[in-house]
């Protein structure tokens, strides 16, 4: 299977693409403002996500505080709560994970790491930030209107989404949110193309698409996906739109509000639902399969070994890509939807397990005889996998039809999305910074501060979400401001909020740390050298450190060799970079 | 090796906490216990897997520390053992999913001899018709709610009048009867949900949504509403009571029809049949 045997015959030629075909700043303005560096771009798109990622922090400690001391802070009332909800649901899923990882690290890492001078379309690719900005405006925006912002749920489900008993429904809330959405959806199609385009069109010489890191296939398939998935949330959102602003009734049946007959009828509130989570499902995946592709790079590089089984790695992307279109309506086992679908949609959710759990077992084999680095980025991996694997598991009861119809719309819900696609890839996130900063700032982040961050994060945020599955076994439902007075809340369930509220404004301070980490080490962190974890990918490559625009000097690499040579037999070092030609390891097309 | 022992204890200590923590579902009250048994059945895969996957990660984490004198060992692939493993999954999936299909096949499928009741959803209280003395419900439209007909029930629909109206009130069932909660909703989503029971459903608008049970043990639940409504939504409760069959008769005794509720509300000398003709 590995032919491993090469020679120095194997060198080819640099491929022709000069640098002068990229645009060239000519002024501080469109070197740092209107920038059309892909790197640039990244960072300021990490920037503003991290920014208003800040935001839904402090929104997730406010309503932390309401469940834990109900009634104690006059300012959170239940309009409030619902305001805050939604708005930190929102953020995470869309203004935070979505852009960081797609708009941040896919900026970043892409032309980087394929061996190209930057994205194909840089004139598209700054759009795309500025719109994204908008967005991010026009959402906080929400805020300072008249009414506050919209209080529907992060899933804005009509008709209450834009009724008046529902804060933002009938004021300007929810067509702000609306707006924002389809701001983001505009400016992303702008991105995403790019992305798209970039890792099919713009690989260097030798970087065949099973040579790529898996850090590119999982940004790569989330793009597509993500792609495909959006414009269902448009057309949601139109709609939607529609109905607020012009009087429709795409999603309004005939409704009695409080007494009175309002002039809706004859619309679907569920069809609002299959779209909603057509575009939805996949959106869990497009923020898990970047940080599942991110997570491998670090497990690789930092274990000193190569990931195991990287066609079945590179294959399960694809597959869970895939299947991901197929399961939507697990959502809403509970909806009212045709019954039969149970049956339908809980088998492919069930199957989508198996290339999950591949994924699983090859991050835990590639530890497996491996040298561990206990870094900073193999740390948050390690968390990674811990709450992934719980997270995940959990969702076999939700997907599991049955099993889902006492637990949906409880905390169970709540502690399972949080656990799988808000702990998990936010930890690979911070693993993520910790392993990139230097080639980013030329300098290290300082390591007490991020182990301090470390280990509150991961289990301070195990804390916090773990017990938060048994207040929904209970039968404790989720968004609700306070539960009162039941039959079958045992008073200790009170103490047990009381522990989560503490443990999230703990985990929540963590962050300040990691913040100040991030400014401080721009000054005092250590000199990083060109490639401090001596790793194989080309994005370590580069001529200089932080890489300049177009990246790569004269020539551009070619590539030799898989991204995965880590520890070689016979090698004299334990890593040989993808652009280094030579008789060791899997060269060519050996993998095939 | 810290992250070692924190890994190790991560996965005794959840056990743990499941096996000894007070939080557990409060006990059932329907005939849904296999749902119940199905969680629990998921619980004991899911809990070993966990266990498995993270003691394993701890041992290699330690086993495989670094060392400056010692690589790593080099194996791109391994296809026996990666069917293996996704053969072996499958089949843990296929145990899980076989039982939950089956049990979902009962919830869907509503015995011949159950009873039809429906509830009304709306911001934020709990209405409840029962089908009378002739078994059957009478149409119902959003558009016909006015304030004297608050669900909105045809009146020209006759199988309507004997219908039994319970507003801002409780619900009363036997106990051991099959029931088909028909779930209606005159203005957003809702979800008629009884911890207890178990089973719970959206209701939409528009549409008329079910579910079904038989409750197994006599006693008064709390009714909550589990599909975000508005800023109400917390506030939304009810109760249903589950009673021996002679005290469900006695309760139903006391009850108002459709037909006298429209008669008490009408004028006096309206009659009857002006109340059918939908005057």
């Amino acid at each position: 299977m590995v032919d491993a045997s090469h020679g120095a015959s194997d060198v080819i030629p640099p491929a022709a693409v000069e640098d002068v075909e990229l645009y060239h700043p000519h002024s501080w303005w469109t070197r740092y403002v209107f920038s059309q560096d892909a790197k640039v771009i990244a960072i300021q798109y990490a920037s503003t996500a991290m920014a208003i990622g800040l935001v839904a922090l402090v929104l997730s400690w406010l309503m932390r505080l309401q469940l834990a001391f109900p009634g104690d802070f006059p300012f959170i009332d239940s309009q409030r709560y619902y305001q805050f909800i939604t708005m930190h649901g929102m953020i995470m899923v869309i203004y935070l994970l979505t852009a960081l990882f797609l708009g941040g690290f896919g900026n970043y890492l892409i032309p980087l790491m394929v061996g190209a001078r930057d994205m194909v379309f840089p004139y598209a690719n700054m759009l795309s930030y500025w719109l994204y900005l908008v967005a991010v405006l026009v959402l906080v925006a929400g805020f300072f209107a008249p009414g506050g912002p919209t209080g529907a749920g992060w899933t804005l489900y009509p008709p209450q989404a834009i009724l008046s008993n529902t804060p933002g429904g009938q004021d300007w809330g929810i067509i702000l949110m609306l707006v924002s959405l389809i701001l983001f959806i505009i400016g992303f199609t702008m991105g995403g193309l790019n992305y798209v385009v970039t890792v099919l069109q713009g690989r260097t010489r030798g970087m065949t698409l099973m040579r790529l890191p898996l850090t590119v296939w999982g940004i790569f398939t989330a793009t597509v996906m993500a792609l495909l998935a959006f414009p269902a949330l448009f057309v949601a959102c139109v709609m939607m739109l529609f109905d607020r602003v012009l009087g429709t009734s795409f999603f309004m049946p005939a409704i009695v509000e409080m007494g009175e007959q309002l002039k809706h009828g004859g619309g679907s509130p569920i069809l609002f639902q299959h779209l909603f989570w057509f575009f939805g499902h996949p959106e869990v995946y497009i923020v898990a399969l970047p940080a599942f592709g991110i997570v491998s790079d670090l497990i690789s590089t930092h274990a000193r070994k190569n990931i195991f089984g990287y066609r079945m790695m590179v294959w399960a992307i694809v597959i869970i890509g895939a299947l991901s279109f197929v399961v939507w309506a697990h959502h809403m086992y509970v909806s009212g939807m045709n019954p039969y679908f149970g049956f339908f949609f809980a088998t492919t959710t069930l199957i989508i397990a198996v290339p999950t759990a591949l994924k699983v077992y090859n991050w835990v084999l590639t530890l497996w005889r491996g040298n561990i680095h206990l870094t900073l980025p193999m740390l948050f991996a390690l968390a990674f996998i811990v709450t992934f694997v719980n997270g995940g598991l959990t969702g076999l009861f939700l997907g599991n039809v049955v099993v889902d119809v006492p637990l949906s719309d409880t905390m169970f819900v709540v502690a399972h999305f949080h656990m799988v696609m808000g702990v998990a890839p936010i930890l690979v996130i911070f693993g993520a910074i910790y392993h990139w900063y230097p080639k980013i700032t030329g300098r290290m982040l300082n390591e007490g501060m991020g182990q301090v961050h470390f280990w509150i994060t991961f289990i301070g945020a195990y804390l916090i979400f773990f017990p938060m599955h048994y207040v929904g076994l209970v039968g404790v439902p989720r968004r609700y401001y306070e539960i009162g007075e039941t039959s079958f809340v045992p008073a200790s369930v009170h103490d047990l909020n009381i522990f989560i509220t503490v443990m999230a404004l703990v985990v929540g301070a963590a962050q300040m740390l990691f913040l100040f980490n991030l400014f401080w080490s721009l000054r005092h962190g250590r000199e990083a050298g060109g490639n401090p974890w001596r790793a194989t990918t080309l994005e370590w490559q580069t001529p200089q450190t932080p890489p300049a625009h177009g990246n790569w000097g004269k020539d551009l690499p070619i590539v030799y060799r898989w991204a995965y040579d880590y520890s070689v037999p016979g090698a004299p070092e334990d890593f040989i970079p993808q652009n280094q030609p030579g008789a060791y390891g899997l060269t060519r097309e050996a993998i095939a | 090796m810290a992250v070692v022992l924190v890994l190790v204890a991560i996965a005794v200590g959840s056990v743990l906490f499941h096996l000894v923590s007070p939080w557990w579902w409060t006990p059932i009250a329907s005939n849904w216990g296999y749902i119940d048994s199905t969680l629990v059945i998921t619980f004991w895969i899911t809990g070993a897997v966990f266990v498995a996957v993270v003691m394993f990660l701890a041992y290699c984490i330690w086993r495989f520390r670094h060392d400056p004198n010692r690589r790593a060992h080099y194996e791109p692939e391994n296809r026996r053992l990666e069917s293996g493993l996704a053969a072996g999954t499958a089949l843990g999936v296929f145990v899980m999913l076989a039982p939950g299909l089956f049990v979902w096949h009962q919830f869907i499928t509503v015995p011949a001899d159950a009873s039809e009741i429906e509830v009304v959803g709306q911001q934020w209280l709990w209405s409840f018709r029962l089908p009378g003395a002739d078994g059957r419900l009478g149409r119902a439209e959003t558009r016909d709610v006015t304030s004297d007909n608050p669900l909105g029930i045809d009146k020209t629909d006759a199988s309507g009048l004997d219908d039994v109206i319970i507003q801002g009130a409780e619900l009363h069932l036997p106990v051991g009867k099959p029931v088909k909660v028909l779930l209606r909703s005159i203005d957003v989503l809702h979800d008629f949900y009884v911890p207890e029971f178990r089973a719970k459903m959206d209701m939409i608008p528009g549409t008329v949504t079910y579910f079904w049970l038989t409750p197994t043990r006599t006693g008064t639940f709390d009714v909550l509403c589990a599909e975000l409504c508005g800023v109400g939504h917390p506030q939304m409760r009810g109760t249903v009571v589950v009673d021996s069959e002679a005290d469900y008769q006695a309760w139903l005794a006391q009850q108002s029809t459709f037909a006298q509720l429209q008669a008490s509300a009408q004028p006096a000398g309206a009659t009857m049949a002006e109340v059918a003709a939908g005057k």
